[in-house]
């Protein structure tokens, strides 16, 4: 066999039931006392940081990290519950979701013992916020073309140029950026960038937010003029970040949010049609919940793999394609079989408020974190045909 | 499921390999291949798999025998194999003894019901059934006014019209007379039709899973091979990603199959959730069979549209198994009825259920 892909069963133990109840449980006091409405994905202001430290104090960010620096050593699997059960009811994770999948795992690969000290724990709080700089208005997917520059200057670096695209970028406290520091060589072009935490609202970082076909303001340009970096914050080999991004991205493709992000509609779908559904809605109904169960069974299956110390990259680029593909249609498919909705569904107003914007929504699922096409061709080498 | 994970299909994987080399029986213009094989595979004791010993079977678990079934659908294989199991494993419900030779179960569709009357004789009509025309017995599942009956007859009791499928195996159509059975004792208590359908529709979900791997497999080394355009067909970006999508096909179908498998082998009844992993199981891999199908033959061009090349043998079977035990747009309406009846807010509780 040319390609030994493996989606093992996955059958997730019982202490994640029992965290289920707990998430579960804590998401309705939440949704009771008002903090957010599961009801209403587009709201208006999705930072809140009240909520990000009652999760944090919950135990629940960096949860698979060593109990030194605030973590509680508990398995992918723990984690994937919780993400998946906020993910569902829509919670406002916008502040600490970054931190807790990528950046944290980032910073506890590479950053120095003091710097993990201080910030780590400051994460599994749910205290900062985390922003990725990778895309410049010149380079997108193509990473290794990024052209701001980090110029060697006494006890550290000066930062020049701009970040496009940042998510978050506007409430966060620290950003892990790829930055120039030597010019690619010819063997090589993915030589010559670094990566360095840099530290938000500080001289030298202008953030500037740029609205989005959704009408929000969640990603931004960032430029930076002799912004300085000190040494400390390089993270990882100076010049070979390349052989540092590719790792992590098991954890950053394959999770839940990969194919939940438009979940809500379908939910409300289903209230929509109510108890007895034509066969028309049934069986569209029922194709929706069959692959999204397959999907989520991949996903399980593949922090399963996570959990057992393998890294199934293209196992992982397969799930976010798959994923990213079904969000990105299922509002186009509810919308199709709305159409015959009764007029008389209590929730119909609901339902078109979310389809407007789960549509407005979709046409980013397949470009954020990786496009498809940069995801076809992972899966392509992992073939053999690279 | 990975090859050699276990025994049986270790064992199985050495037989195919050695009598059911797909392009060794593509040749086979008089299927001599088939008496082999089967010979083979009974004296290893694989058809009668999910039958005890003590009612003449080899007594593998359900976990074995679904792993089974995988690896056969990677070979394609065009015997009895899965729909014997089936037969063994329905007649094993009610202790009934197991026969030698190749068998199959009937009804074989959701949709048709076999009546046993009062003279304990059975009757009704049953299409689509899978190696009717070939199969030496059948395990039956009857209504009767007493409720569900499972009973073993005598294939040559039966009125079979003979059929093919779009993949050239047997689909029969079945009929049966007031046919008297060879045995027949009543089903467990809370067993059903619908339990039938949902193991035959897990056992076609792995079949098309192994052969869309076989497909991808196939694919990926035609197109290092080929060389078009003064280059190996592989380099051209299209390709790439329609062969990168056959692999998302491929790994969807083998997640929902095994997941369906290991949810059913670890059971205790048929639940809500192993109704949603095994429905689930046959709407996807079903959905699979088209789409990773038909990139395969893209990929192929005018050679795999050819009956001297091996892909028909996976993709057309593939296409026919989806046919078997429900289709996926049954299955999908009476998955989408399930999740109506649950209602909204029990839909992401069935989903994450485990």
């Amino acid at each position: 066999m040319t390609a030994a892909l493996r989606f093992d069963p996955i059958r997730l133990p019982e202490k994640c039931e029992q965290l289920r109840k707990e998430v579960r449980a804590f998401l309705a006091e939440e949704i009771a006392a008002g903090t957010f409405d599961p009801h209403k994905p587009n709201r208006e202001d999705t930072d809140a940081p009240e909520f990000s430290r009652r999760v944090g104090a919950k135990g629940w960010l960096g949860m698979t990290w060593p109990k030194k620096y605030g973590g509680q050593e508990r398995s992918f699997l723990e984690r994937y519950v919780v993400t998946e059960e906020m993910r569902v009811a829509n919670a406002p994770t916008r502040r600490f979701f970054v931190a807790d999948r990528q950046s944290g795992p980032v910073l506890l690969k590479y950053a120095p013992e003091h710097i993990k000290m201080d910030i780590l724990p400051r994460i599994c709080r749910g205290e900062i916020c985390f922003a990725i700089g990778m895309s410049e208005p010149n380079s997108g997917s193509d990473l290794f073309a990024a052209k701001t520059r980090a110029t060697r200057t006494d006890g550290g670096y000066l930062i020049n140029g701009t970040k496009i695209w940042t998510s978050s970028a506007h409430i966060a406290d620290y950003m892990i950026a790829i930055f120039r520091t030597s010019p690619p060589t010819k063997e090589n072009r993915r030589h010559g960038l670094t990566q360095f935490l840099v530290k938000m609202k500080q001289p030298g970082i202008k953030v500037n937010p740029i609205g989005q076909i959704t009408g929000q303001y969640e990603f931004n340009e960032v430029v930076f003029t002799d912004h300085f970096i000190p040494d400390d914050h390089v993270l990882g080999e100076v010049d070979g970040a390349w052989k540092q991004a590719t790792s992590e991205l098991a954890y950053e493709r394959s999770g839940p949010e990969r194919f939940l992000e438009t979940y809500y509609v379908l939910t409300e779908l289903v209230r929509a049609v109510g108890p007895n559904p034509d066969t028309r809605s049934a069986e569209g109904i029922g194709r929706l919940v069959a692959q999204l169960h397959t999907m989520r069974r991949m996903s399980v299956s593949v922090a399963g793999m996570l959990e057992a110390g393998k890294e199934p990259v293209v196992e992982a680029s397969i799930v976010k394609d798959i994923g990213t593909v079904w969000e990105q249609q299922l509002p186009h498919r509810v919308r199709d079989l709305a159409a015959f909705v009764e007029e008389t569904a209590t929730n119909r107003e609901t339902l078109e408020r979310q389809l407007d914007f789960a549509i407005k929504t979709a046409p980013k699922l397949t470009i954020q974190g990786g496009t498809t096409e940069v995801l076809r061709g992972i899966i392509a080498r992992g073939l053999g045909l690279r | 499921m990975a090859e050699s994970d276990n025994i049986v299909v270790e064992t199985a994987e050495k037989i195919f390999a050695d009598l059911a080399d797909p392009q060794t029986i593509n040749n086979d213009k008089n299927n001599s291949w088939q008496a082999p094989l089967w010979q083979a595979l009974s004296e290893a004791g694989l058809p009668l798999s999910w039958v005890p010993d003590d009612l003449g079977g080899s007594g593998a678990s359900l976990a074995d025998g679904f792993a089974l079934m995988n690896a056969a659908g990677r070979f394609a294989v065009a015997v009895p194999l899965a729909e014997t199991m089936l037969a063994g494993w329905l007649l094993a419900q009610a202790k009934i003894t197991s026969p030698e030779g190749e068998m199959t179960v009937v009804p074989a569709s959701p949709k048709d019901r076999i009546a046993l009357d009062a003279d304990g004789a059975l009757s009704g009509r049953a299409r689509g059934v899978p190696f009717a025309k070939t199969a030496k017995h059948f395990a039956v599942l009857a209504h009767g006014k007493d409720g569900v009956s499972i009973a073993l007859i005598d294939a040559a009791k039966a009125r079979i019209e003979a059929g093919l499928n779009v993949g050239y195996d047997h689909s029969d159509t079945v009929t049966l007379d007031k046919v008297q059975p060879v045995a027949i004792k009543p089903a467990p208590k809370g067993f059903e039709q619908t339990h039938l359908m949902l193991m035959g529709g897990v056992a076609r979900s792995l079949q098309i899973a192994g052969a869309l791997e076989s497909m991808l497999d196939i694919s990926v080394r035609y197109s290092n091979e080929r060389v078009a355009f003064e280059k190996k067909i592989s380099k051209f970006q299209a390709v790439q990603h329609n062969l990168a999508r056959l692999a998302g096909e491929s790994a969807a179908a083998l997640a929902a199959a095994t997941s369906a498998a290991d949810a059913i082998a670890n059971a205790r009844s048929f639940n809500d959730e192993i109704y949603l992993e095994a429905a689930s199981a046959k709407v996807r891999c079903a959905e699979a069979a088209e789409k990773g199908g038909g990139i395969a033959h893209q990929v192929h061009g005018a050679i795999g549209f050819t009956m001297e090349h091996i892909l028909h043998r996976y993709s057309l079977r593939a296409l026919a198994w989806r046919d078997d035990f429900g289709s996926e747009s049954y299955w999908a309406v009476e998955l989408g009825k399930l999740v109506a009846s649950r209602g909204a807010d029990e839909l992401w509780p069935l989903v994450a259920s485990r």
